[in-house]
């Protein structure tokens, strides 16, 4: 208990010292993925806070009272939409009653907005599985969808702080540079792969086997959200080894255990994934570096005889 | 899109037609038929390449719609050792009877009132032992989105925020039935009252909420307040064996006050700990000057670890303690005094999600108070304990097996066994659930 008190009082301390020091934009990040790029476009202007932990499942966070403060005194929401957060986001915004995060309010992003999703069901039918209504909300796995977060970022930024709107821009350029560099590494890294089908616990990749030519359309759940079923299971080891597909991808929140499983029936590699910088070790935020780890380990297990 | 593209083709095909008139040679009408034929092939492929490329506008989607409607049912079916469940399963959402009983499907309705206001309502039906419907409006009400100063308001009809599971509705309830605490305090149904409450997110630098809520606090919803009780067969009303009597108000002091105080910790990434402490002060019928009190203090702990997938594996272990003062009028016709009635309870839970999916549970009751005049009062606020181990399947966020079994001791009763099971089943909008 009183170590607890101790803290509190720490807190009390830093947080009265922080205020002291300078008016930084306070943007709260729902994702990893957006508080990075909002962390690379702001620089020195903002301070960044990530509500959902990199390694955990974005769909079920638990909605803590912290994150109700946090969101109190944000003056920039970056939430990517497309019901991602539909299951936690909603009653934290109600505690947090900030006015300058109501819906329609230049200080409440959704990153989504403007992106033409995949997978938009032809019809809401939960029967198939979780659906979302509004398509596939894993977009920041193709990282072309990460040029528009920036630059949606970047305008965000922008809007609520304009004094800094040039530095913004500025950083934004540079980011987006590097972005450039950066992916025409990854397609060249991934082009001999090009059609290769590759089995995935989740269906959270469309978007990245979009961008780089490969085939994901073999998942551990057999509908979206529904836990592996034996004889779904035995059905997808069947077809890995069919086709000799080479590469599992996990992601730090899935059942291991079930995908080493399968690993170990078939002879394919699991192949580490994450969707969020900070997800892998060493990426933490830092959506480039991410993206270095996702393609080295893909391309090395394709690469594999 | 398919109109337009149905004209398209039609237009193409006259063009075609009206060309294929110019050149006489060796036009026959079979040419025409199989030009036509290819023609309709070619526009069913595009047809399906444009509806391939185009995604088709979604039938409803979050956010389309004014309103979310979400329909939850609760199922039970069990046994126990005794048919008449009132004195051993007191809450109006229990299991009522041996067999099955269905006592909550509630029709759930939110949305945003307008910029200033959002609204919910919640409309539960209840099955009763001859299977007839009972409707009630439990919830109806809005809530501010705009006040300054890190203030909310409520208003309408709703749960008053008193401790942890008072304001829960039964499909978030982790056991099949209400702690007996709860059901003593604050009857079959829990505190809920039409009223206003104002909340005060503090400038702390950790979550701290002040609420303070006002309701009428009359009716066997405001249990230990302005609540006639039951009516005997000589036709008078009686509350733990005082005779009771209909209480006007008077002025603002005869309305029911229900402040709480909620703060909360993130003790590591994995570990959250939320503690309340709440209280709730009105009169109540037994006289013209008797009051009630009750205090409450609640603390919920959870663990769940960085990288869980869909929720699990977690621990969460919740508990509340309430007091009652309860100072029940003189009742010279029953040759009853002036006395206080001071009743106390508790219970604690852990649930421990072990693997996706799975939920085991443990819960223990305690309820009891000191001994008044009536025995008949008495009677009602027994001292009684209760102990109830479960297990939960969920097989997907919208429905769920829950199996129960319940040990019962009400002192000066037999001992009761239960076993129930519950199945949970919902459609349409799943609201977002608080922590």
């Amino acid at each position: 208990m009183m170590n607890t008190i101790c803290k509190l009082v720490a807190g009390c301390l830093f947080l009265a010292g922080a205020a002291g020091t300078a008016a930084r934009v306070n943007v709260v990040a729902t994702t990893a993925d957006f508080g990075a790029i909002a962390g690379a476009v702001g620089g020195q202007f903002v301070s960044v806070t990530v509500l959902a932990k990199p390694a955990e499942d974005p769909h079920f966070v638990d909605a803590k009272p912290s994150y109700i403060l946090k969101l109190n005194r944000a003056d920039l929401l970056i939430e990517g939409g497309a019901e991602l957060e539909l299951g936690w986001l909603p009653p934290l915004l109600d505690g947090a009653r900030n006015p300058k995060l109501a819906a329609g309010q230049p200080g409440h992003m959704a990153v989504a907005e403007g992106l033409a999703l995949l997978e938009v069901p032809a019809d809401l039918d939960r029967s198939k599985g979780d659906l979302h209504a509004q398509g596939n909300p894993h977009f920041m796995t193709d990282p072309e969808n990460a040029r528009h977060a920036a630059r949606r970022i970047a305008a965000g930024l922008a809007a609520v702080d304009p004094a800094h709107q040039a530095a913004y821009a500025a950083n934004l350029a540079a980011w987006l540079k590097q972005l450039d560099a950066h992916a025409a590494v990854w397609r060249q890294r991934l082009a001999p792969f090009a059609g290769a089908r590759v089995v995935a616990y989740h269906d959270a990749w469309p978007y990245f086997a979009r961008r780089f030519g490969l085939k994901m359309d073999v998942f551990l759940e057999p509908k979206p959200g529904i836990p592996p079923s034996p004889a779904h299971l035995a059905e997808v080891i069947a077809t890995i080894k069919r086709e000799h597909l080479k590469a599992i991808i996990i992601e730090p929140y899935q059942n291991r255990r079930t995908a080493e499983t399968v690993a170990a029936a078939t002879g394919a590699r699991l192949v580490d994934f994450a969707q969020y910088p900070g997800g892998l070790k060493g990426t933490d935020g830092d959506y480039l570096a991410l993206f270095d780890r996702l393609v080295n380990n893909l391309a090395a297990a394709l690469a594999a005889p | 899109m398919k109109v337009r593209l149905c004209w398209c083709a039609a237009g193409v095909a006259v063009a075609t037609l009206a060309a294929a008139e110019a050149p006489p040679a060796d036009n026959t009408w079979s040419n025409t038929l199989q030009e036509l034929n290819a023609l309709k092939q070619r526009t069913e492929q595009l047809e399906k390449q444009v509806r391939e490329q185009v995604a088709p506008a979604p039938a409803a989607a979050a956010g389309r719609a004014y309103m979310n409607a979400g329909f939850d049912v609760l199922l039970n079916a069990g046994w126990s050792t005794t048919p008449d469940l009132g004195l051993y399963q007191p809450g109006d959402h229990d299991p009522s009877q041996r067999g099955f009983s269905l006592r909550n499907a509630e029709l759930a309705l939110d949305g945003a009132v307008d910029p200033y206001f959002k609204a919910f309502a919640n409309l539960v039906f209840k099955t009763a032992p001859d299977e007839s419907t009972e409707l009630e409006l439990e919830e109806a009400y809005a809530q501010s989105t705009a006040l300054p100063g890190n203030l909310q308001l409520k208003a309408g009809r709703f749960f008053a925020e008193f401790g942890r599971e008072n304001n829960q509705h039964p499909h978030v309830w982790d056991f099949v039935d209400q702690p007996l605490a709860l059901n003593r305090m604050f009857g079959s149904d829990g505190l809920r009252q039409n009223g206003a409450r104002l909340s005060w997110l503090t400038p702390l630098p950790f979550y701290t909420e002040a609420l303070l809520g006002v309701f009428n606090g009359q009716g066997g919803d405001a249990y230990s307040f302005r609540n006639p009780g039951d009516a005997g067969p000589d036709g008078v009303t009686r509350l733990y064996g005082h005779a009771t009597a209909a209480r006007d108000l008077r002025g603002p002091g005869d309305l029911l006050y229900v402040p709480r105080l909620a703060t909360s910790f993130d003790l590591t990434d994995a570990q959250t700990l939320l503690l309340g402490a709440s209280a709730a002060f009105g009169p109540n019928d037994t006289g013209p000057d008797a009051r009630t009190q009750i205090y409450g203090l609640d603390a919920f702990w959870k663990w769940k670890p960085a990288n869980a997938g869909a929720g699990w594996p977690f621990v969460k272990v919740q508990s509340e303690v309430l007091w009652r003062d309860f100072n029940a009028g003189a009742d010279p016709a029953a040759s009853l005094p002036d006395e206080r009635l001071r009743d106390w309870g508790l219970y604690a839970q852990v649930l421990w999600g072990f693997t996706r999916g799975w939920v085991a549970g443990l819960r223990g009751d305690y309820v009891a108070g000191n001994s008044g005049a009536s025995a008949a009062g008495n009677a009602q606020r027994a001292e009684a304990e209760r102990l109830s181990p479960n297990l939960t399947w969920y097989f997907t966020e919208f429905s769920k097996l829950r199996l129960q079994y319940n040990y019962t001791h009400v002192v000066a009763n037999a001992d009761e066994q239960a076993v129930w099971a519950q199945l949970e089943f919902m459609i349409g909008a799943h609201a977002a659930h608080k922590f």
